[in-house]
């Protein structure tokens, strides 16, 4: 109790200290409001541009920041963070290159709607549009893959525009804010005075969902006798996975979470189905296929969940969407019950009412589904099967882990094995689906969870995109288990060329891969190898034992593929089951 | 869903780059654009853009939803919901030698018009209306040579009866 009064106090000494109306420069104001925000950490790359920053950061004992070796990495270690705790992720890079590099951050961060709040440097105001050494126009670059951003002319704007920028980056339907600071601005100097409160005409997103919404929702449930609910990111992001929950539990409806909502149920749940779409469960797909009633929460019936739109759930009577974004309502799926709402403030709002759908008999038949149709693989003796490895791993750390993935067939095998228990445990780029991901964006959660395991699963192409981050995973002893799914070759595009173009493999293949072993080794940290799967419990023993960092090199078979799979252009009832049976 | 064409006003803030936030919005999503004016509004400090567009109902209330989510956006109304006034304002150079400008200027006062512009061989005529009385003007002018023709998009507003 002591410690925790004592760092209240110390909290409070450091931002009255901060509050000061000193008169400083537009580096320190951006340091000084920064730490007033709560930011902990900041991942970034130093370059002309944000050489006054870089300065003020010199000597600065409060300030912490992270050195990657590419900015993608300081975007996607910033993006990370921000997942696995709510907080707004914070990263820093220069102009010119330095800010294109963190385009497919970005736009990661966009697409599943993950607040950051990423600064730029640019060539001073006077030089702005002179095509000037490493000038390029970001905020312009940036426009369609941000939710806002600002050019900062003068050094007095700058500390408003960083409270806005934390405010619109973590409300409403979150996402990216870029603040683009040019040099001159960064070291021009004023009386620093951080506001206390935002007030944006333009932007009053709506949280409270309308009460009648709510009634009619709940009358269609009490009616209802094959209800499902998709519940997607927008459930973790908003806190309500305990007020899921109690929903599931009052209303008794078949649950399935999406890629981004899983993590927001517990997938032990005897009404969990698991995930829908093109790699989703049997059951998942049939209950969507077959119900009366849909219910969205914080899902945007992504094409990867729908599939064919014009056959998706066909015999649902209503359906019904809660989202913070009114956009999204009707966007793609024609809406009978729209609710505009944070999720956490629209389950509360329907939790007090909430009473049974008619379910009994639907969930038994699910249950059926669940039983004869269940997720497998054609396990091996002699070779290592993916699915084996995240079976193991997750069953080893009790689905506890916080797992982050690259994108592709182990991806998809995560989300099919791993059964998450925690919400904000699975960091994974759902919507824009970027390699290069998986890694750094582990440095950041173990940042911002430094007490917890962190596991970032890759495949071995994603792993050769953004490797060089185990340099700070090695100085800064970051220990992050890092789970190489190593079939030497693209997995998931060599399994659309053998279903879907007929076994005409064109560039898949990944040979002159390093030993990812080595490479480790190159960069001080840790790596292990295993070929078969004793190997694979004694390695993965000795990484969960090991204190700092290890690569664990894990080589799979080469003609794995993922199923169930539904073929683009077929409907959810169309699915290939595989060929485990 | 049949495409019908909307005439939507919309208040932002007289920020730069806010012409780009709308218009990239437009492009991107594959909204089109059939006219777009832009200037000063009722109060300093925000700007009015008039959008003419056309697309089916659920189109446009993409547009409508779309572009409220843009931070610099106070306020959308899609205008074409009730009763409107819309004005455009054309200048359209015709080819006039002396001989033709009788016949020229005979057009003109019919569509209470204005010849704003006269050189030996041509003339600057003016003309203000809703799109559809501009396009009857030029097909009128047609016949005696558009040597240039301007036209400012639709501005509007709804009337004061029905607000």
């Amino acid at each position: 109790m002591c410690a925790q009064l004592e760092a209240t106090l110390s909290n409070e000494l450091l931002r009255q200290k901060l509050l000061r109306p000193d008169v400083i420069t537009g580096s320190e104001i951006l340091l000084r409001s920064l730490l007033l925000e709560g930011v902990d950490c900041v991942f970034g790359y130093p370059g002309g541009a944000v050489l006054y920053i870089y300065d003020a950061m010199h000597g600065n004992p409060d300030f912490k920041h992270l050195l990657t070796r590419h900015e993608q990495g300081a975007i996607h270690a910033a993006d990370g963070y921000a997942r696995s705790t709510g907080k707004v992720g914070v990263c820093i890079a220069t102009s010119g290159p330095g800010a294109t590099n963190l385009v497919t951050g970005i736009a990661t961060a966009y697409m599943d709607s993950v607040p950051l709040v990423v600064i730029t440097g640019n060539v001073a105001t006077s030089a702005i549009g002179t095509d000037a050494f490493q000038e390029a126009d970001i905020t312009g670059i940036t426009m369609p893959i941000t939710k806002h951003s600002y050019l900062v002319r003068k050094v007095e704007d700058l500390p408003r525009i960083i409270r806005e920028a934390f405010h619109i980056a973590n409300t409403g339907r979150k996402g990216p804010v870029l603040i683009d600071i040019p040099k001159d601005v960064s070291a021009q100097k004023t009386t620093f005075y951080y506001p206390e409160t935002v007030n944006i005409r333009g932007y009053n997103p709506t949280v409270h969902p309308n009460k009648l919404q709510i009634d009619k929702l709940l009358a269609a449930i009490e009616q209802s006798e094959r209800p499902v609910i998709i519940a997607g990111g927008g459930v973790v992001y908003s806190d309500a996975a305990a007020e899921l929950l109690e929903f599931v539990n009052k209303t008794q409806i078949p649950v399935t979470t999406t890629l981004l909502g899983l993590s927001g149920f517990p997938s032990g749940h005897e009404l969990w189905m698991g995930m829908p779409g093109m790699h989703g469960t049997y059951a998942s797909n049939y209950a969507i296929q077959n119900a009366d009633l849909l219910i969205s929460i914080g899902s945007r019936f992504d094409d990867r969940v729908t599939m064919r739109l014009d056959g998706f759930a066909p015999k649902a009577k209503l359906i019904a969407h809660i989202d913070i974004d009114p956009a999204e309502i009707g966007k793609n799926v024609k809406t009978d019950i729209p609710i505009v709402s944070d999720i956490k403030a629209a389950l509360q709002a329907a939790n007090a009412k909430a009473k049974p759908a008619k379910s009994a008999a639907w969930i038994a038949e699910i249950a059926e589904k669940k039983k004869n149709f269940p997720l497998k693989y054609a396990d091996s003796d002699t070779e290592l099967k993916p699915q084996f490895v995240i079976e193991m791993i997750s069953e080893t750390t009790n689905g506890e882990a916080i797992v982050t993935t690259d994108v592709g067939q182990h991806q998809m095998w995560v989300a099919q094995f791993y059964k998450f228990k925690n919400p904000r445990s699975l960091i994974s780029s759902g919507g824009l689906g970027t390699m290069g991901f998986g890694f750094p964006s582990a440095i950041g959660a173990q940042i911002g969870n430094p007490d917890k395991l962190v596991v970032s699963i890759n495949g071995d192409g994603g792993m050769q995109m953004c490797a060089q981050e185990l340099a700070i995973c090695a100085i800064n002893n970051i220990p992050v288990k890092v789970v190489i799914i190593n079939n030497q070759v693209l997995g998931m595009v060599r399994q659309w060329q053998e279903i879907i173009y007929d076994n005409r493999y064109s560039h898949i293949d990944l040979a002159g891969s390093p030993d990812f072993v080595k490479l480790a080794e190159a960069y001080g940290v840790k790596g292990l190898r295993a070929t078969n799967k004793e190997e694979a419990r004694k390695a993965w023993a000795e990484a969960l034992e090991t204190p700092g960092p290890v690569v664990i090199d894990f080589v799979v078979s080469k003609e794995e593929n993922v199923y169930p799979m539904v073929t683009q252009g077929n409907t959810l009832s169309e699915m290939l089951l595989g060929d485990a049976e | 869903m049949t495409a019908t064409r909307h005439t939507i006003s919309v208040l932002v803030n007289n920020q730069p780059g806010v012409l780009q936030r709308v218009s990239g919005l437009f492009g991107r999503r594959g909204f089109n654009i059939e006219s777009i004016t832009v200037g000063a509004s009722e109060e300093p400090g925000l700007s009015r853009m008039i959008i003419v567009t056309t697309g089916d109902d659920r189109t446009i209330e993409q547009v409508e939803k779309q572009l409220y989510k843009l931070i610099d956006v106070i306020k959308v109304v899609n205008l074409s919901t009730r009763p409107m006034v819309a004005r455009e304002l054309a200048l359209i150079q015709v080819q006039a030698e002396p001989s033709m400008r009788p016949e020229i200027l005979g057009i003109v006062d019919t569509f209470r018009a204005a010849v704003v512009d006269i050189s030996p061989t041509s003339l600057i005529v003016q003309v203000v209306g809703d799109s559809s009385k501009i396009d009857a003007m030029a097909e009128l002018l047609k016949p005696y040579g558009i040597l240039e023709f301007s036209r400012t998009g639709v501005t509007a507003m709804i009337r004061g009866f029905a607000k």
